[in-house]
């Protein structure tokens, strides 16, 4: 019987192990063959989205550039030392990018080299044939087509291994937005990449689509973004800051739109396109002196100064300690205790109302002010932190929210602080008197400064400030106002004072003819740590205004670092700049004139020459 | 003259034979499939030709069904006698193509007659087998039946095309079924086994191996009634230890290095997917693509790709796997075993012995090739070149196949007459 039958017993056998080994490679869902040699996934990317100002005028666009790219599966023996002529490599280079890919994958595109511009491609394009696995791949690049407000704009690059794996999209080549806007506002500006799939064959050639195109994903298209910067106002306010450090920021109170961000000294997002991009960026960065990557206007964290005068004398009437006519004496500084004395540029005798201790700047004025709003509570920390609460409502002390990653919270000091220094109440308003006149330990940002000014301007309120109006023609919406802790009613009698700063105080050359401009200046006393020696710098120049008084179309906040007087340099690029502004042309070319001549280097380098040196010049 | 009575034939098998052979085109279609491609009828196309083959198929179709039976078992001794002359004359007038000198050029027309070889010796065997005076008892007849196989096997080993020659192989079903000793077959299970063992350990351990079984085996046996000489055992061990030491040394010394790399890779000693295991991996990846249902008729990117060598001969089942998915690959295993168990137990039903004996030579070169092509293909069994029964690709395969199958049909409309 097994002899008549063992044919088909066999045949049984043989079929049923047959079916389980089918059943084992093609219902499997894990099966590892399903790596798919035959298809080939090529991405679509849209074009990068345009950036435009707030008047419509082209910032950035984009331009061809081209990718050498390798397939390590693909490439045969070839001559290393000829490739690396051929495309400008050094050898070892070549080697050790070849090596890489390789070690990324062996079946995945990798690049070899970036940036390859429109005339080298030509010339290469005729050679590239010749070695396989090489080819050469047209790439959209980055075109800044003004060299202005790049600290704003920001740039793009090569995506790097950790955004590759937080971010679950990039490819390794890909660009991403680094810095600024282009970073921020990443997923509008690229838009969604596309897949294309191909039928290969087994030469690993592209014979046609696949499928039909039927998967095939289309690309989203990138949406453009209109900012709401003036490109011709930033453009100005950067000449005027030229071979000085510092900040100028420029908002319009009625809406929070930031009009100007200016960060000197800063770079240009066209160093970070093409071969040159690595050298570039190593210099900025090397650059520890300028440090042109370092947003001064967004993260420079200094002593507000003298502008503090103006909330310190809100929140005084805020908290009914004076009002308009409160008179203080001022004995060119005043003692806040015993022995300590706060020195004031006041004349002896100067007997002043609010608004002259604005115009004037009395320190002795605002010191007193401030001690009485502290001791109006039983407690100094009570005290402290009521004023503390109002200085915040202003939006010091926190981040601002606006659309860029970078920035600095500043500081406001609040009773924790000054108790953990000093000891439970074993403190007070002398202790802390430095706060009065915006020295102390009070730090802020120039933007903060500026969104500050903002809220007095809108007489108690600001908006975000933001720097994108529109994306594809739909505007940002941002009408949320933020009010401070002061009533309306307090504000007009500091405007009046501020105007009068401008009209016959420490900023008169800030004044422009049929315009009411509101200001203050500052003069910030700062140190610096030479071999561990702590050592007194040229005062920061600051002013922060606001113009016409009456109806604020612009706010303006001004930083320049070792300017001296508030009056020498902040308060007349301010005045500029609000000129520039409402009126279109600037009638006062001489002072332009020395403000875009002006060069504050001298002063910058004196701590670097190891000598001592003699300051506030 | 017969009358030609439908209901008289095996109409599942023709059902089955007719399936296989549509769908076979259908493959070879797609395995073959490439823009350009413009009538089905051109005859230089791949597909062009299968079809012609396939009509000269349903020409001999008529032939052999009006045929008496009786024809086959005259001439069965001349067609093998042509058969091995034609094998002997490749030598001399035989054209190579890949390597081996296996095919006649007759006009636009290649012929293999390795094929017909397979025919002719399953005829003959079957004649010598169903001769009345035949013993497989007596030495003498066992060795006329291992030369009439192993004739052909040694004339296109030496083609060479030792896969084909293993296709011969096969007839040691019959010869068994027709009262060769099973020892012969255990005998030949044990010899296999020495093979492989040698292969995949070395020579030495291999035989210190079987030394230890035969001692155990020996001492085993003594106990029992029935006893084989010492001497017999001693033999054995000698002849096993020979082909082990055979083995080793035409491995090493006759067998080129790309055969040497296939039985490496087959018995697991090697993993290679890009060098000497690209065609069964790409294979592999082929079917598994295919899922459930298949990637569909000229869809298959693998196939497209024309990733698979040899996609429409020897390879035709990945293309079955990755268009028609685990459906279409259960299906076409089920309609061979079918058609292979099917043939096989209707053969017992002949009351005449030569046709039987046909019948069986049959089922077991169907099978042989159905298992080692899916095998092959799935990478169960080494890459060796041999097509699929009815779906390959092949004029020459295609044609006998259907002749031998046709045969059948004859053979089994007729299963009740002596003549």
């Amino acid at each position: 019987m097994l002899k008549k039958y063992l044919l088909i017993w066999i045949t049984m056998i043989c079929s049923t192990i047959f079916i389980f080994k089918l059943a084992s490679l093609q219902l499997s869902s894990n099966s590892y063959f399903n790596s798919d040699f035959a298809i080939q996934e090529i991405s679509v990317y849209p074009e990068r989205g345009l950036i435009f100002d707030r008047n419509g005028q082209l910032l950035v666009a984009n331009q061809p550039m081209y990718d050498l790219i390798i397939i390590p599966e693909n490439t045969i023996e070839f001559d290393t030392i000829e490739l690396s002529n051929l495309i400008g490599i050094e050898k070892k280079e070549l080697k050790r990018k070849i090596s890489n890919s390789v070690n990324y994958s062996t079946k995945i595109p990798s690049i070899i080299k970036t940036q390859i511009s429109k005339e080298e491609n030509a010339f290469l394009q005729e050679k590239i044939w010749l070695y396989d696995g090489f080819y050469l791949k047209k790439n959209s690049v980055r075109d800044y087509i003004k060299p202005f407000a790049s600290n704003v704009i920001g740039y793009t690059g090569e995506v790097s291994q950790s955004e590759i794996y937080t971010e679950n999209y990039y490819e390794k080549g890909e660009m991403i937005g680094k810095q600024g806007i282009e970073k921020y506002y990443e997923k509008e500006l690229r838009g969604i990449k596309g897949i294309k799939y191909f039928q290969k064959d087994r030469f690993n050639r592209v014979i046609g689509p696949y499928n039909n195109s039927d998967d095939n994903e289309d690309p989203t298209k990138a949406k453009n973004i209109t900012l709401t910067i003036d490109i011709e106002l930033q453009k100005y306010a950067e000449s005027l800051l030229k071979n000085k450090k510092g900040g100028v920021v420029v908002i319009e109170p009625s809406t929070g739109e930031i009009l100007t961000l200016v960060s000197a000294p800063t770079y240009e997002s066209n160093q970070f396109i093409g071969q040159d991009r690595t050298n570039n960026f190593q210099k900025l960065l090397n650059d520890s002196i300028n440090k042109p990557l370092f947003d001064r206007s967004l993260q420079a964290q200094y002593s507000p100064g003298s502008p503090m005068k103006i909330l310190n004398a809100l929140i005084g009437l805020q908290e009914d300690v004076i009002d308009e006519n409160t008179t203080f004496t001022c004995n060119g500084g005043h003692y806040y205790a015993k022995n300590a004395f706060m020195g004031c540029h006041n004349k002896v005798g100067t007997i002043s109302d609010l608004r002259k201790g604005i115009y004037n700047s009395c320190n002795t004025y605002f010191a007193k002010t401030y001690k009485m709003i502290l001791d109006k509570y039983e407690t100094p920390s009570e005290g402290l932190d009521t004023w503390a609460n109002h200085i915040k409502s202003f939006g010091l002390g926190d981040y601002l929210g606006y659309d860029l990653f970078i920035g600095k919270k500043g500081f406001i000091p609040e009773s924790d602080y000054y108790n953990k220094f000093y000891g439970e109440n074993r403190w007070g308003s002398s202790t802390t008197i430095s706060n009065s006149i915006g020295q102390g330990e009070i730090l802020t940002t120039p933007i903060q400064m500026a969104n500050f000014t903002s809220a007095i301007a809108n007489r108690g309120f600001y908006y975000k400030p933001h720097f994108v109006k529109k994306i594809n023609n739909e505007s940002v919406s941002n009408s949320d106002k933020v009010f401070t802790s002061i009533d309306k009613e307090n504000f007009e009698i500091v405007i009046n004072g501020m105007v009068d700063v401008v009209d016959k105080g420490t900023a008169r050359v800030a004044k422009i003819n049929g315009i009411n401009v509101a200001g203050k200046t500052g003069t910030i006393e700062n140190f610096i740590l030479i071999e561990n020696e702590k050592k007194q710098l040229t005062d920061h120049s600051t002013f922060i205004a606001f113009a016409p008084a009456e109806d604020p179309e612009i706010v303006v906040s001004v930083f320049i670092e070792n300017g001296y007087w508030g009056s020498r340099w902040a308060a007349p690029i301010a005045s500029l700049i609000i000129e520039k502004y409402l009126k279109d042309n600037v009638e006062r070319k001489w002072l332009e004139n020395r403000m875009v001549n002006g060069s504050l280097q001298s002063e910058y380098e004196k701590p670097f020459k190891f000598k001592n040196f003699t300051i506030n010049e | 003259m017969n009358s030609f009575n439908v209901l008289k034939y095996d109409l599942i098998s023709l059902i089955s034979y007719t399936l296989l052979v549509i769908f076979g085109i259908i493959n070879i279609y797609s395995s073959s499939y490439n823009e350009s491609f413009t009538s089905i009828f051109d005859n230089s196309t791949i597909v062009g030709k299968q079809i012609i083959f396939l009509i000269a198929s349903l020409v001999t179709f008529i032939i052999i069904i009006f045929t008496k039976s009786k024809f086959f078992d005259r001439i069965a001794p001349i067609l093998y006698f042509i058969s091995i002359i034609l094998l002997l004359s490749l030598f001399l007038f035989g054209v190579e193509r890949g390597g081996a000198k296996s095919w006649y050029l007759i006009g636009p027309i290649s012929f293999q007659p390795t094929e017909f070889a397979k025919l002719c010796t399953a005829l003959f065997l079957a004649k010598f087998l169903s001769i009345i005076q035949t013993d497989l008892n007596k030495s003498r007849d066992v060795f006329i039946v291992g030369l009439i196989i192993l004739t052909p096997i040694i004339l296109i080993t030496f083609q060479p095309d030792p896969g084909s020659a293993l296709v011969f192989l096969a007839f040691i079903f019959p010869v068994l079924r027709e009262g060769l000793d099973l020892r012969f077959f255990y005998f030949g299970l044990i010899l296999i086994s020495t093979l492989v063992l040698t292969l995949i350990l070395d020579f030495t351990i291999s035989v210190i191996i079987l030394f230890i079984l035969f001692v155990l085996l020996y001492l085993y046996n003594r106990q029992k009634k029935f006893k084989i000489s010492v001497i017999k055992y001693f033999l054995s061990l000698v002849i096993l230890i020979g082909v082990s030491f055979s083995t080793n040394y035409l491995f090493e010394n006759v067998l080129e290095q790309r055969h040497r790399d296939r039985i490496n890779l087959i018995i697991g000693k090697e993993v290679d997917n890009r060098g000497i295991g690209y065609n069964t991996n790409q294979s592999k990846i082929a079917i598994s693509n295919g899922r459930l249902f298949g990637t569909g008729f000229l869809e298959g990117p693998q196939t497209k790709g024309h990733f698979v060598p040899r996609q429409h001969t020897d390879y035709i089942f990945s293309t079955i796997g990755e268009e028609w998915g685990f459906r279409g690959t259960l299906i076409t295993i089920l309609f061979f075993t079918l058609l292979i168990t099917r043939i096989s137990f209707r053969a017992e039903k002949q009351v005449n012995h030569f046709k039987r004996i046909y019948c069986h030579c049959f089922a077991s070169l169907l099978f042989i090739h159905f298992f080692i092509n899916i095998g092959m293909s799935i990478g169960l069994v080494p890459s060796i070149g041999i097509p699929l029964p009815f779906i390959s690709y092949g004029g020459s395969s295609l044609l006998i196949f259907s002749v031998m199958f046709f045969i059948y049909l004859n053979f089994d409309s007729s299963r009740l007459k002596e003549d």
